[in-house]
């Protein structure tokens, strides 16, 4: 086969798998997929406020519940020692109350 | 038409054979190309995946939470806290809650334990996240022991696991009845972890915010909306972690075209010279730059954004786990429900191809428009 | 046919290093005929050609083509010309490495967008004609002296052109070879193509092909046999 044909079939699977991944996605998010509806209903039920992302600590697993405090629970001048704190910026409420924190 | 696309076709064909002349090069650059894109769309599918589900899944979360601050910290509110609250003109419900954070020293892992609403779990049993069924190695009909605050141990029985597909608001979540939640952390009666707060009319909710903190001046007020835009500024791109991924990605965007713009050898200025000499015009030439260029880089893009999708979505970013793990035990299954948004795979395209293509064509084009007489000598 | 009056070719012009390759010469190539350029190296003769085949510009003077005037041509025409009116072989065959003997051949046509199937036939012919078909697949490298040559030639005459330029086509050949290589420009001159060579080999221009000798000496014309 010419190789041009060859490389035209592989663009052309490729975009193919493009196009399909969008069509994946966007039947997932139309379907209201299980999961999504299975989370939304526990967060109502338990009145639930933070996804389960880092049990690192406290403040890192309830992210918009963390005072201002507690990361520094070892002493005011405490670095940030968690993994995690390189992925979140600490929640909008204390930003709000006390200007820029970042 | 037919005449413009066997043209392609033919140019193809020399551009890659063109390529295949320096097959080991060129499949390494290729390799690491698709390597860098799929680096970067991952972060990226996963990243707009988590918010959009954080986005649409804490909908129902309480509209206000209240919590008592004492020195700046969180403190256990008191239950009669509630009326002021409840006489708020506004509010529809409000309930105190009970949660708190368990440290399990088998596992060395950190629980969530929560009382829920009315009907919970009988005393004497619980139900358990996926995660801490996996961490503890604990089903249906085991039994989990809890050492309390002052010392005693007590065993509680699962009577079952949360469902997997909530796995990523519960996975750590340990369900409790009220009695044993008080056996174990001593919180006395009379005094909560906080209360959780709807209110009729949500534009109302700020107002009836400000009337809680007069009427409670030791607490504060998280809002809903402020629930949501921590999760919208989780992942952001000013963050340490996700700043340096991002810069080396650049990096290496800007190093590989690097050896492409910084000119032609004379071994292939000598070959564009052949090329003109033979008939070959200058827009040929630079249309099989052109396809050089995208050759590579395009098939990088389609290669690294599929495997990319099918990283995130399929396997659960399983290659992230190391980072985003940290020093947790616990970690989540986030099985998060696909999303893609287009404008950021434009972006994605625009970093990935253009440089790329065009470092190819450039460089090239003096080389192109010379006389081929030089070819002779 | 193809008519060169008071061509000019100056390189460096203005430095140090000036160099009057082509010193004003005026010239009348007839077609269908076979034309040599004999003179020693550094007779202007390989510029000659070039300014002939449209891969320069002259500095001066005119080249009219077919009656037609090519120096004041843009660019893009005289790249079609190059293509259709032109083929070229060159002193040091200028194959492209690394690739196969056929996609050498046909190159020269991929631009025009013509029917893959047919342009390979017809590459395939030409190679079969010179005697190295058998060695189509072949990447360039491993071709010997004599087999490239003739791959070098098939490519000149992928597109059919009505005139045939060699800048010493023998030089890098043997006496066997050579005379191989005068049988085929044979065959060519009897399908009525025009010929023109620039060499300083005996065989050439000592050759009965050769129905014209021009003799160069210092960028200039010094005469004309006959």
């Amino acid at each position: 086969m010419r190789k041009s044909s060859l490389f035209l079939l592989f663009l052309a699977a490729g975009i193919t798998l493009l196009v399909l991944m969008f069509v994946h996605a966007s039947v997932q998010m139309k379907g209201g997929a299980a999961s999504l509806q299975a989370k939304a209903d526990l967060v109502g039920q338990l009145g639930l406020t933070d996804l389960c992302l880092f049990t690192e600590a406290s403040y890192t697993r309830h992210l918009s519940q963390a005072d201002l405090h507690t990361p520094f629970q070892n002493g005011p001048v405490s670095l940030e020692h968690f993994p995690s704190g390189s992925l979140v910026m600490p929640p909008a409420a204390i930003r709000k109350i006390n200007g820029k924190v970042d | 038409m037919e005449k413009w696309i066997e043209r392609q076709k033919h140019i193809i064909d020399f551009t890659l054979s063109s390529l295949l002349r320096r097959k080991g090069k060129n499949a390494a650059l290729l390799v690491v190309y698709t390597l860098v894109v799929f680096m970067l769309a991952s972060v990226v599918f996963f990243v707009q995946a988590i918010k959009r589900e954080a986005s649409v899944i804490l909908k129902d979360s309480p509209d206000m939470i209240v919590q008592r601050m004492s020195a700046g910290r969180h403190e256990l509110i008191p239950a009669s806290y509630l009326d002021p609250i409840l006489s708020i003109r506004g509010v529809s419900a409000a309930r105190s809650r009970l949660w708190g954070y368990y440290y399990d020293p088998v596992a060395g892992a950190n629980y969530t334990l929560m009382v829920p609403e009315d009907p919970g779990p009988p005393a004497g049993t619980i139900l358990i996240g996926q995660g801490v069924s996996r961490v503890r190695l604990a089903h249906e009909g085991d039994t989990l022991e809890f050492r309390s605050h002052d010392g005693t141990l007590i065993d509680l029985e699962v009577k079952g696991t949360i469902s997997r597909e909530s796995e990523l608001v519960s996975s750590d979540l340990i369900l409790v009845s009220e009695e044993d939640f008080r056996r174990i952390f001593g919180t006395p009666v009379g005094f909560a972890t906080d209360f959780a707060v709807r209110v009729k009319n949500p534009r109302e909710l700020s107002t009836v915010a400000v009337k809680a903190a007069g009427l409670l001046p030791d607490t504060r007020q998280i809002l809903k909306d402020e629930i949501f835009r921590t999760y919208d500024a989780v992942f952001s791109w000013r963050g340490g972690m996700m700043l340096v991924i991002l810069c080396g990605a650049l990096l290496a965007f800007i190093i590989l075209a690097w050896d492409k713009a910084s000119g032609l050898s004379s071994e292939e200025r000598r070959e564009i010279g052949i090329l003109k000499a033979i008939g070959w015009e200058t827009s040929d030439v630079l249309l099989m730059k052109f396809w050089e260029g995208m050759a590579i880089s395009f098939s990088s893009l389609l290669a690294g954004v599929i495997l990319a999708y099918a990283h995130v979505f399929f396997t659960s970013a399983v290659l992230f786990e190391a980072a985003l793990k940290g020093w947790s035990v616990l970690y989540p299954e986030f099985r998060v429900t696909p999303f893609i948004d287009f404008s950021q795979l434009v972006i994605l395209f625009f970093l990935a191809v253009v440089p790329y293509t065009v470092a190819t064509i450039i460089p090239s084009w003096r080389a192109a428009t010379v006389d081929p007489d030089s070819v002779m000598r | 046919m193809i008519e060169l009056a008071d061509i000019r070719k100056v390189f460096n012009a203005g430095r140090p290093n000036e160099f009057v390759a082509v010193d004003g010469v005026s010239l009348v190539i007839d077609a269908e005929r076979t034309t040599v350029l004999r003179g020693p190296s550094g007779s202007g003769k390989t510029t000659l050609l070039s300014l002939i085949g449209c891969m320069a510009r002259p500095t001066s003077g005119r080249i009219r083509l077919y009656d037609r005037e090519i120096t004041s041509l843009p660019e893009r025409f005289l790249t079609g010309i190059r293509q259709n009116t032109f083929g070229f072989i060159f002193q040091q065959c200028n194959l492209i490495k690394g690739i196969t003997a056929l996609e050498n051949v046909m190159l020269p046509a991929y631009p025009s967008g013509e029917k893959h199937a047919l342009l390979k036939n017809r590459a395939m012919d030409l190679l079969d004609t010179f005697k190295v078909s058998r060695k189509a697949q072949s990447k360039v490298e491993w071709l010997s002296g004599g087999e490239a040559q003739r791959v070098a030639i098939a490519r000149a005459l992928i597109n059919n052109p009505s005139i045939v330029i060699a800048d010493e086509p023998t030089a890098n050949l043997d006496t066997k070879l050579s005379r191989e290589f005068m049988e085929i420009m044979g065959r060519l001159k009897s399908e009525r193509k025009t010929i023109l060579f620039a060499s300083h080999d005996p065989i050439i221009y000592e050759s009965d092909l050769a129905d014209r000798v021009i003799v160069l000496r210092d960028g200039r014309v010094e005469r004309s046999i006959p």
